[in-house]
């Protein structure tokens, strides 16, 4: 019960708003495996979008910038999936993981439809909007919950590297227009 | 003794030859964990930068005047020779929130 609860709740907050985890934090006490496993999981999304901007990507900004966003989602990623080895964690998956990649898959189905400059506004604005999410999610629940301090201190190392790649978006965006 | 008197010695040589203007000196510039140290620096024309990323990421240090624009692949160093005197505010391409600033004296 209270398990289907707070899916439906992680699924509202993440269809109706950009700031889609902050509301989750009372309905869901996140342990790290779980933490551990929407970090790696928020990667993994915005690895794949990097992927499919480089393949239809025209203007030379935004290939550099997912690029960009492809070499350090997987720099982090890689720290990861070191740290949960040495702490001998196994990622859990959760409702919030799953509810961000099936948000993921759709984007990425629609942003398939779209060609040219139509896709590279749209992958830009989707970066910014998506990077704010995730560092609202880091900033108010999944650095706050985390209980191992090397876990902490990685997530707030992908939280300064994130808010990084808010403002590249930010600016290549603005570049755009 | 000896050491110590030969340590006394170097130390003096040390001081002496920052308090000589003509010698040009080399100052380290690190970035780790996304932030550029020290943030504020002074230095002055024909002064060696080197600057170090201990991050496993790539940073830049790109000077907003196009001054100097240093690629900075994870875990490695470069050098670059000061050439023009003023305050400039340089910033990480990739990651534009790490941000710094050299005083660069005449």
């Amino acid at each position: 019960m209270f398990v289907r609860w707070s899916a439906a709740v992680a699924a509202a907050i993440l269809l109706s708003s950009p700031v889609l985890l902050q509301g989750a934090r009372a309905a869901d006490k996140l342990i790290d495996p779980q933490i551990a496993h929407i970090a790696y999981t928020a990667g993994v999304i915005d690895i794949n979008a990097a992927k499919q901007a480089q393949k239809k990507a025209k203007n030379k900004d935004v290939k550099a910038f997912a690029d960009d966003m492809l070499r350090d989602h997987e720099a982090v990623n890689e720290q990861a999936l070191a740290l949960v080895k040495k702490l001998n964690v196994t990622p859990e998956d959760n409702d919030t993981s799953k509810a961000l990649s099936k948000q993921a898959s759709d984007k990425l189905a629609e942003l398939d439809k779209l060609d040219g400059a139509a896709f590279d506004k749209a992958y830009v604005a989707n970066e910014v909007a998506y990077h704010k999410t995730v560092n609202g999610a880091l900033e108010t629940q999944l650095i706050p919950s985390a209980s191992n301090p090397e876990l902490k201190s990685l997530l707030q190392t992908g939280l300064k590297i994130f808010q990084g790649h808010q403002q590249h978006a930010e600016h290549v965006a603005a570049e755009l227009k | 003794m000896m050491s110590g008197r030969l340590a006394s010695i170097a130390l003096a040589a040390a001081v002496l030859s920052m308090s000589v203007p003509a010698h040009a000196a080399t100052i380290e510039i690190t970035m780790e964990n996304l932030v550029i140290s020290p943030a504020e620096m002074l230095a002055k024309v024909g002064d060696t930068v080197t600057w170090i990323n201990r991050d496993v990421f790539a940073h830049t240090a790109t000077a907003k005047n196009g001054d100097f624009d240093v690629t900075l692949p994870p875990k490695t160093s470069a050098t670059s020779v000061l050439k023009k005197a003023g305050v400039v505010d340089y910033y990480c391409r990739y990651h534009p929130n790490m941000k710094a600033t050299l005083n660069i004296e005449p």
